[in-house]
């Protein structure tokens, strides 16, 4: 089965995230008010081959920790799609 | 004495390392190419600066991941001396060598530019002909300079005193005025828990020479100092080397004048 992955990486709480400030800050300038805890982060998206998605699953959490994140500065958060809906 | 400085696709800062080796101190400088799996018996390896693999993901991130890095990884772990000098010092700390990670600057922007550190440890093998609280003039140029790392590793580093150069102003302090990227307390470089494998994002190997400085020669010779001294890390050479009668030969080495 083919799985539609979509990673998102953002920085970890307590980590600085001077790109998440500076887009708060330009916000602020533009008029934008009430626009708080802005972070900016990384989407990744691909198709994975998996026999179900629990096995999809722990592989992308592997590629994960071992390269797509760093887990001292980010974390990350997995969707997978139900094969069904993923493109052939 | 071979040292080994590894060349990734994107390093910019090699040819200045292997200056610094071959003319700063007299000493046998060796290219490793990043799709090598031989550290070729060096007896010290530099990754130099640069951005290697384009920085993307994010800096050090990939290069972590070459052929090469399994093998300095290895060496590493045996004791023998690391030296990571800015994307170096980011792909050490990615490869786990070193605690925390290097992030961007706070000011957001590409800071090339000299700056003032101070020696806190002589206790490696890259900073053992400096003194303590040694004030240095090196320049930094990166992006992505900001150590960061969560309390218990700060703390662990203070407490075994592994931070091994600080950013400061010009009477020694280390001001936020002197911080160029604003990493937590000023640290420019840290070793690991062996002392034997140093990170840092100034450039020491683009002040060895009278007309830009020398500030930065007393960490090459430190090294060689170091080798000379020790000797112990035939083993690791011997270990690396690709066949008996290595040991041998670098023990013979290591124990003439």
């Amino acid at each position: 089965m083919r799985f539609e992955i979509e990673i998102r990486v953002t920085p970890r709480e307590g980590i600085v995230d001077p790109e998440g400030q500076t887009i708060g800050q330009a916000l602020g300038n533009l008029g934008y008010s009430g626009v708080h805890h802005v972070k900016a982060g990384r989407l990744v998206r691909f198709e994975l081959d998996a026999d179900d998605a629990d096995e999809a699953r722990s592989s992308v959490d592997r590629m994960c920790e071992e390269l797509i994140a760093n887990p001292v500065i980010e974390r990350y958060e997995v969707e997978i799609g139900s094969p069904e809906t993923a493109s052939p | 004495m071979k040292i080994g400085i590894v060349r990734f696709p994107g390093s910019n800062c090699d040819q200045d390392c292997y200056r610094a080796v071959d003319e700063g101190i007299g000493a046998e400088a060796v290219y490793l190419w990043h799709k090598s799996h031989d550290v070729e018996g060096c007896r010290a390896i530099l990754l130099p600066g640069g951005f290697s693999y384009g920085d993307h993901l994010r800096a050090g991130a990939i290069a972590r991941f070459s052929p090469i890095m399994r093998e300095v990884i290895a060496f590493a772990r045996d004791g023998g001396p690391v030296l990571g000098i800015c994307n170096g010092f980011q792909i050490l700390c990615e490869a786990g060598l070193l605690p925390g990670a290097l992030v961007r600057n706070d000011s957001l922007r590409f800071r090339s530019h000299p700056v003032r550190v101070r020696v806190e440890r002589t206790d490696t093998p890259f900073t053992s002909k400096y003194d303590d609280g040694d004030l240095l003039r090196m320049p930094i140029a990166h992006g992505e300079g900001q150590y960061v790392a969560d309390q218990r590793v700060i703390d662990a580093l203070e407490g075994e005193r592994r931070v091994i150069f600080r950013y400061v102003d010009e009477l020694g302090q280390p001001t936020e005025g002197a911080n160029p990227n604003g990493s937590v307390r000023n640290i420019a470089g840290i070793c690991d828990e062996r002392r034997r494998v140093v990170g840092l994002m100034p450039h020491p190997e683009r002040v060895v020479s009278k007309l830009l400085g020398t500030d930065g020669l007393g960490v090459f010779q430190s090294l060689i100092e170091s080798l000379q001294a020790t000797g112990s890390t035939a083993k690791q050479a011997e270990e690396a080397g690709d066949g008996p009668g290595t040991e041998a030969a670098e023990a013979a080495e290591a124990s003439a004048p």
